[in-house]
Formats: structure tokens, sequence, C-alpha cells
């Protein structure tokens, strides 16, 4: 399968790889997906008292473009409020990824992962 | 543009050089161009001589008749011949057939059709190594079986059927054994007289012969019948009609025939390499061998990289030509349909990649495929939120996982 210049960029470079405490109450962590799917991403904001993405940091086991689409979307979060990332939704990253129909599902799960993100720091306040 | 490393033999392998100048000479003008069924001028009897030649080769390597071989297109094309060919012919005798869980399509694909004419068969259960025992043959023998169809060797994971012993079975039952040969022939001896074998399939393509030839061993005593399934000529004492490809044919033969002289030394120094790419990579944490450890060809080395999936990896070995243990071509990803019979758990089927090692690698190249699967392993586990779980301690069985 020919993958994107940009599916390969994040995938050769990925972006904000790492973990955070997940212990920590400025910490939201969202875990998507599940390994007999062959896809399992781990996406971690840091949100700061003001409601703003400080930091963000993924582990994804998947495919280039699960792996490309996390990467991205931390990218992206960054400075954002929680309200504005909310609103990421799958077509933006598989336009900006240039994902072919099969692929469409990891733009899903980077989706999926941010609300849970999300919702895991909501719970923590 | 660089190729990548070919690390696919048992997808296909090159012509052998000496094999490609034996078929160029069978296809200008000036060459051996006749029609073999043509008897009435000196081109066709050239041509019914190479390819009676090639068919005497072809036997000689599995101890047979050369009047037992049927040219085809192929392997698959021999499976159909083979499988739809006794069901056809015998099915006032019975409609049940047995086979594995882990055959090839061309074998499971003409079984599920046969099921849908009416026939039953009986899929086998591999043991974790990927074995297919004599016992569980004998298990699944009933009044109504006509036919046992196994792999010789297993075109993922390399193991080794034991059909000697299963062809005791079959022929005390006067039950047919079919066995696909295509991964076997000219890597490990065969011999259709002391193993009782009725019918064997056989592609030239991966014993550095060309695309498109193969052939089935029909055995003449005791006699195999079977319905043909292509008709218009008769060819092929009326098996299997249509013209015959004497290039193709020229070629099975002399890459049979090479493989018969070379098998030994062959072997040797594959063998060799595919426990230097073992010895390469085996001291990293949760990485395993498929399949069965001594009863298995050498040339394949089936592997699996727990917690990295298998496309990621495949997409940093860009610079080898390997192939991988699932396809993640639709919205949920399928682990490999033998690796999963095998009993191992999705993770580790997505995991796995199969190197196969043929008679034109080098130890370099061996080198260079350790190296690069090493840092892409480090570099994806790096990556594995599956991976920092099993560093934690984490027994990933225990988790709830949100399937999608």
């Amino acid at each position: 399968m020919a993958y994107s210049e940009q599916v390969i960029d994040h995938y050769e470079n990925p972006r904000n790889v790492g973990k955070m405490d997940e212990a920590d109450a400025h910490v939201g962590t969202g875990m998507v997906g599940a390994p007999a799917c062959g896809d399992v991403m781990r996406l971690q904001i840091k949100v700061s008292d003001e409601g703003v993405i400080e930091d963000a940091k993924f582990k994804t086991y998947g495919c280039g473009s699960a792996i490309a689409s996390s990467s991205l979307v931390t990218e992206w979060m960054k400075g954002m409020t929680l309200d504005q990332a909310g609103e990421i939704r799958n077509a933006n990253i598989s336009e900006e990824l240039a994902l072919p129909p099969v692929k469409i599902h990891c733009s899903v799960l980077a989706e999926d992962a941010i609300k849970a993100a999300i919702d895991n720091y909501k719970s923590k306040q | 543009m660089k190729l990548p490393l070919y690390l696919d033999y048992s997808a296909t392998t090159p012509v052998d050089p000496r094999v490609a100048k034996l078929m160029c000479d069978c296809l200008t003008q000036e060459g051996n161009f006749g029609n073999p069924a043509s008897r009435s001028h000196v081109y066709g009897w050239q041509a019914e001589e190479a390819v009676e030649n090639a068919r005497r080769q072809v036997a000689d390597l599995i101890n047979a008749d050369p009047r037992e071989i049927v040219w085809t297109s192929g392997a698959t094309e021999s499976d159909n011949l083979a499988i739809k060919g006794v069901a056809h012919f015998y099915h006032k005798k019975g409609k049940h057939i047995i086979t594995s869980k882990i055959e090839h399509k061309a074998v499971l694909d003409t079984c599920r059709q046969l099921e849908r004419e009416g026939f039953e068969v009986t899929y086998l259960e591999p043991s974790t190594e990927g074995l297919i025992s004599p016992e569980q043959v004998a298990e699944a023998m009933r009044e109504d079986t006509i036919l046992v169809s196994l792999m010789h060797v297993n075109n993922e994971i390399g193991v080794v059927t034991d059909i000697a012993a299963i062809g005791e079975i079959t022929r005390a039952q006067k039950v047919l054994f079919h066995v696909d040969a295509a991964q076997s022939a000219g890597k490990i001896a065969i011999d259709v007289e002391s193993a009782k074998v009725d019918l064997m399939s056989f592609s030239a393509h991966k014993v550095y012969g060309p695309k498109g030839i193969g052939a089935l061993f029909v055995r003449r005593k005791p006699r195999v019948r079977l319905e043909a399934q292509m008709h218009g000529g008769g060819h092929e004492r009326g098996m299997r009609s249509g013209t015959l490809a004497t290039h193709q044919i020229v070629g099975m033969g002399a890459a049979f025939a090479i493989a018969q002289a070379e098998m030994e030394s062959d072997n040797a120094r594959i063998d060799a390499l595919r426990q230097r790419l073992w010895d390469g990579v085996k001291d990293m944490e949760e990485v395993y061998m498929n399949g069965h450890a001594t009863q298995r060809v050498s040339g394949n080395a089936n592997i699996s990289f727990n917690f990295v999936e298998g496309e990621s990896l495949l997409m940093s070995l860009r610079e080898l030509a390997v192939s991988s243990g699932s396809a993640c071509t639709s919205a949920s990803l399928e682990p490999s349909y033998v690796l999963r019979a095998l009993g191992m758990n999705d993770e580790l089927a997505h995991s796995s990649i199969r190197f196969s090692i043929g008679r034109f690698t080098t130890e370099a190249d061996i080198d260079q495929a350790i190296e690069q699967s090493r840092n892409a392993v480090i570099k994806l586990r790096d990556l594995s939120p599956l991976w920092d779980m099993y560093k934690d301690g984490v027994d990933l069985d225990s988790v709830q996982w949100a399937a999608h």
C-alpha cells in the first residue's frame, strides 16, 4: 500500500511520543482500541487551570496511519481549549493525512481518543 | 530506485538463469516452438520430446512414473483438479472429505465449493506447533470418506506433515490421499512410493521455475480416477485439455532437475542462514519462532515480535521484501488464519513476519535483515502502549478493551 507523504512524515518522526502521570489531576488519559483489532491508542493531555491544553502525549500500537493520526492530533491539541479540542473530527484528520478509505477507522479512533482523554480529565475535576 | 532485499521465497522465486535460458530456446521461429500435439511434422515431434523429457524430470524428483504426471497451470489448478476431480468421480462411493484448517486457500476454497454441492468436509485442527497427526486423520475417517487432502509443508510456518504415516492409514482404508506439495518439492525428499500418496500438486515458481505452470501426480497403481475440470481436445490423457506450453513445461522440468541435483547443498546453506537470522533476533524480549522447532523446511522463519503491530513493522522494514501475518486492509484487521488455528492470540498473530530464504540469499542479506528488524522493533516498542503496559507488569488479557 502506498502511504501519503504526511503519513510517512509522522510515522518517521512521530511528535509528542510519551507518557504522563495518570494520577496527576491535571492529566486526562484516553485509551481506545483493542489489541485484537490491531490498534490501541493512548492519548494524554495536560490541562491548565484555565482549561487550555498545555501538553499532549501519545503512544500507539497500530499501523502507520494509526500512528500518524495520533501524532497529528497531539500537535493540533496543544494550545487548544478543551472545547476546541472536542471539536476535532475524524474528517479533519483523514483529510490532513490523505488517508485512503480503508484507513478512515484510524482517524475515527484518534477522535475517540481525544474524547476519552477530555472525559477522563473532566471526571477528575 | 534501490529495490528492497528479497526475503519472500515462499511467495515466489526468481527463475534460475539456467532455467530461463532453456525456456527462451522454446519460443521463437528458430527455437522449439511447435505444438507438442502436432503429429504430422518435426516441429510437433521436437516439442513433444521436450515436454516428455520435462515430464520425466518432474517424475524423477518424486520417484513417480512419467505417465503419472499431468501438466496444469500451477498448484492451485492441481489442487482443484485433484479435489473436485476425485469428488465428482467418486461421489457415489461417499461424500466426505478430510482436510485441515491450515491448508492453502486453493484447497480450502475448493472444499467450500464442494460443501455447496452437498459434500461434507472435516477440517482438522493443528497442534499449537502447526502439525496434523496421523491419529487425528484416523479418528476423522468415516465409512463415506473418499479423500484426505493435506499439505506437505505449510506456506506460512514451514512445518512438515508426516505424509508417510498418513498414507499408511488412507491406503489401509482405501481412501484417496492428496498432498499439496507446492512448498515442499525440491526442498525435502519426496518419494510417492514409500509415502503412499495418490495425488500430489506441484508448482514450478516456488522452485526457481516460471509462474503459470504446475503439475499433478495421479497414481496409476492402484489407479486413481478423476473427472476432468477442463475439456477441449483430451490432452493429458483426458484429465486436462489445452495446448501444452512447451517453454513453461521445459522450465519446470529443468527447475525440478536442478532442485534434485542441488537440494542437499542448497538446504545446508539455507538452514545455516535461517539459524543466523534467528540467532540475530532471539535475544530480544518477547520474540517467538512459530511452528514446530525441528519438523520444518529450512527456508522459512515465521517470527512474532510481540507488542508490535505487523503492518507498521512492515512499513519500517520497507527495505526488506517480507510478508506479514496480518493484512490491515479492512476496518477490522484480519490476522492470519493459519497462526490463529495454532491457538495464537490475535496480538501475537498481528505481530508476525514471515522471512523466507532461498537459493540467492547471502549472509550479508541476513545480517541486514537482522539489523533492520531489531531497529524497527525497538522503535515501534517505544511507541507502543502495550509494550509500556507489559513492562509495567499489566496483564493485557485482564484489560477490558473496547473492541471496534
